[in-house]
């Protein structure tokens, strides 16, 4: 019987915003909850990002964004999954997002939206039921 | 002489304060205390009371003084206060270089005394407007500039030759000061009679706020070469604003802050030395940036132990005889990482908390954040009352009557002390590194800072750690305050304007010029005079930084959590 793989996240820099204080904090609580973690690093494009997401064979993608950029770069990553047929993909975003713009960002695909002083342990509860690992 | 107190009076308040912790145990015994730890935000335990006999050591013609005197713990001027206010120096920076002019116009007419200037991601990073790295990105968090004509935009009607101007720019910071300096020398200002400050600080990028571009040896050349150029030909210009802003923003704690920020002053003046500088002639052009946190106590230690520690290391390490020398001077910022989203108007307090604690510590300028800062750029309404908090605690609350008012509070200078030794301690560990660039290589830096900050975070996840309105006292809420948006016409615009430059200027020229700057990079010479040329004619931001990453390389993210 094959046994279900643990969940295996990217979390991601898009942009050139340099904010990544919340990006590692979330990188540590999602390792510190048993997942397999993947960090980008800094500055990443969409493109990047979708390629490694794809290679590493991630089951969700979390974008940080505290620059601004979030309504370009965040559905140009959703965009991108959807060209390349890899958008069982969840995606997520955190970051300085203001309420107008996250009701955008879930019509155009990103599945949640995390913003300052969310509990760590919340944004954990919401993968592990949201997330299902894929078989390997 | 320690104080003026005496053995016989040591004994007594020994005995005292024993026999005053006993009844405090009977009266916890029965109902405890409110926290079983009593720490400090940087999660730095503190002690019921503080007494004489926590500074029994401390000799005050030594340790403290008088302002002006070595070792400068009361503030590096006699006058301080007394003389005039600290500068007020609000940070702006939003779309395009005729935005941000506009904003400039009413913190002047608000009555600010300095300028200071965000520019936006791609600016920062060295990217033009019209890059695809730069897409969605134009003027978001700062103003865009890309060529002269921007910089001439910008300060557009302003003084340049009587007010000074700060800007937060490290990787570029060469470029936009040779902008600064071409700028002046247009409108018939000479070089030497202009005064600012560029943040000028890669290391801590490296460490903490991560704009970096090239790697870190060739960012310090030229660094080095500013300072060797500022030194020289734009003698009222501080060429490095070394900063624990951003490091203390990362999540360090306070000593942190402190330690990293003073290492990376280490690093930049032996950098100096070696180049065959004086320390006399630059040091006094070195100023510093720091973060003014929630814990008012710890701050005002944090910034006393600064100014103590910095002259001990140019007196005692580097053998700089002139005072100037020792000082440190230095701008504070409130702390953005402290402000929350959740009931926003919390923020003014925390701001004015935060502020109160820069004054204390004696800064030399200081910039307040908005209540919306954590939203967006903020507001003018916002941006008005962050620098109203400013004018009330300076000509309201009477704080800036007598110079260092907390000087000689047992729980202060016992805090002051502790905080250097400890700083000294991080400073020796880095030395036994190497110094500096070999930590960072070793990502030392960098790892302490995410274990601080992901210490705070759990602490405030358990509830150790009170954030008002987010962990605690928490409601439903909209959102109560407008937010600025940035026009995402914008960035057309922008980039139509850059092509027009581009499209008017002699292009043989820039190339000759670029040409030059890149030969400068790659050999001895000092690379300033070339980048005013190449401005001058009209060379773009992105094309001289190109140079940089084509004869230096890129630095690429080690990724760290």
């Amino acid at each position: 019987m094959k046994q279900k793989r643990r969940v295996r996240v990217m979390v991601a820099k898009p942009g050139l915003d340099g904010h990544d204080r919340g990006a590692r904090i979330i990188a540590r609580a999602y390792r510190d909850a048993g997942f397999e973690v993947v960090y980008t690093g800094l500055h990443q494009t969409p493109e990047e990002i979708v390629e490694a997401a794809i290679q590493e064979d991630v089951d969700m993608i979390g974008l940080s964004s505290l620059a601004g950029a979030h309504k370009y770069l965040f559905p140009a990553v959703v965009e991108l999954l959807r060209e390349k047929a890899a958008d069982d993909i969840v995606v997520c975003g955190g970051g300085i997002i203001p309420d107008d713009d996250i009701k955008e960002l879930k019509e155009l695909g990103v599945k949640e939206v995390f913003t300052p002083g969310t509990p760590l342990d919340d944004i954990v509860k919401w993968v592990e039921h949201n997330i299902t690992p894929r078989q390997d | 002489m320690p104080l003026t107190f005496n053995d016989k009076i040591f004994d007594d308040i020994e005995k005292g304060n024993k026999k005053w912790q006993e009844k405090l145990d009977k009266v916890f015994g029965a109902k405890p205390e409110r926290l079983t730890r009593f720490s400090t935000v940087s999660d730095r335990e503190i002690d019921r009371i503080y007494t004489p006999a926590d500074v029994r050591d401390q000799d005050f013609t030594a340790d403290i003084g008088f302002p002006g005197d070595y070792p400068f713990t009361r503030g590096v001027q006699p006058s301080m206060y007394r003389g005039r206010f600290w500068t007020m120096r609000m940070f702006a920076g939003l779309g395009s270089a005729k935005d941000t002019n506009k904003r400039f116009h009413l913190l002047v007419k608000e009555g600010q005394t300095g300028l200071s200037t965000a520019f936006d991601m791609p600016t920062l990073m060295g990217y033009d407007s019209d890059s695809p790295k730069a897409r969605g990105e134009c003027g978001k968090c700062g103003v865009a500039i890309d060529t002269l004509k921007d910089i001439e935009d910008l300060f557009e009607g302003l003084p340049i030759e009587k007010i000074t101007t700060s800007m937060t720019i490290n990787p570029p910071a060469s470029i936009i000061w040779a902008m600064y300096i071409a700028m002046a020398e247009k409108r018939g200002i000479d070089r030497k009679a202009i005064g600012g400050t560029i943040q000028n600080d890669m290391l801590k990028e490296f460490i903490a706020q991560k704009t970096f571009m090239c790697p870190p040896v060739p960012s310090v050349r030229i660094i080095e070469d500013t300072v060797e150029f500022g030194t020289k030909e734009v003698p009222r210009w501080n060429t490095i604003s070394i900063s624990g802003y951003h490091i203390r923003e990362a999540g360090s704690t306070a000593v942190q802050e402190l330690a990293f920020t003073l290492a990376d002053g280490i690093a930049y003046t032996e950098k100096a030395i070696e180049r065959g500088l004086d320390v006399d002639e630059f040091a006094p052009r070195f100023s510093f940036f720091f973060n003014s946190h929630l814990d008012f106590f710890e701050e005002v230690a944090k910034f006393r132990a600064a100014r103590r520690m910095w002259a001990k290391i140019m007196k005692e390490r580097f053998k700089a005889k002139d005072p100037r020398s020792w000082w440190l001077r230095f701008h504070t910022q409130t702390a953005g990482c402290s402000l929350t989203a959740q009931q926003p108007y919390n923020n003014v307090v925390r701001t004015a908390l935060q502020a109160l604690a820069a004054v204390m510590g004696g800064t030399q300028s200081l910039h307040t954040n908005s209540l919306d800062e954590v939203l967006a750029i903020p507001t003018e309404e916002a941006a008005t009352i962050a620098l109203r908090t400013q004018q009330i605690i300076a000509e309201e609350s009477g704080v800036a009557n007598t110079i260092d008012p907390l000087g000689g509070s047992y729980f202060v200078e016992a805090l002051t002390d502790r905080m250097e030794e400890e700083a000294f301690d991080i400073i020796q560990r880095i030395d036994d590194m190497g110094g500096m660039l070999s930590a960072i290589e070793k990502n030392f830096p960098q790892q302490e800072i995410a274990d601080s900050a992901y210490h705070y975070q759990r602490q405030i996840d358990e509830k150790e750690k009170t954030v008002v309105g987010v962990n605690k006292y928490a409601v439903e809420e909209e959102i109560p305050v407008e937010v600025l948006e940035i026009d995402e016409e914008l960035e057309s615009l922008q980039i139509e304007k850059t092509n027009r430059v581009k499209t008017e200027r002699d292009n043989k020229r820039v190339a000759e010029c670029l040409e030059r700057v890149g030969d400068a990079c790659s050999g001895e010479q000092n690379i300033m005079e070339f980048l005013i040329e190449a401005v001058k004619a009209d060379a773009t931001l992105q094309e001289v930084c190109d140079v940089y990453r084509k004869v230096y390389g890129e630095y690429r993210d080690p990724g760290i959590y």
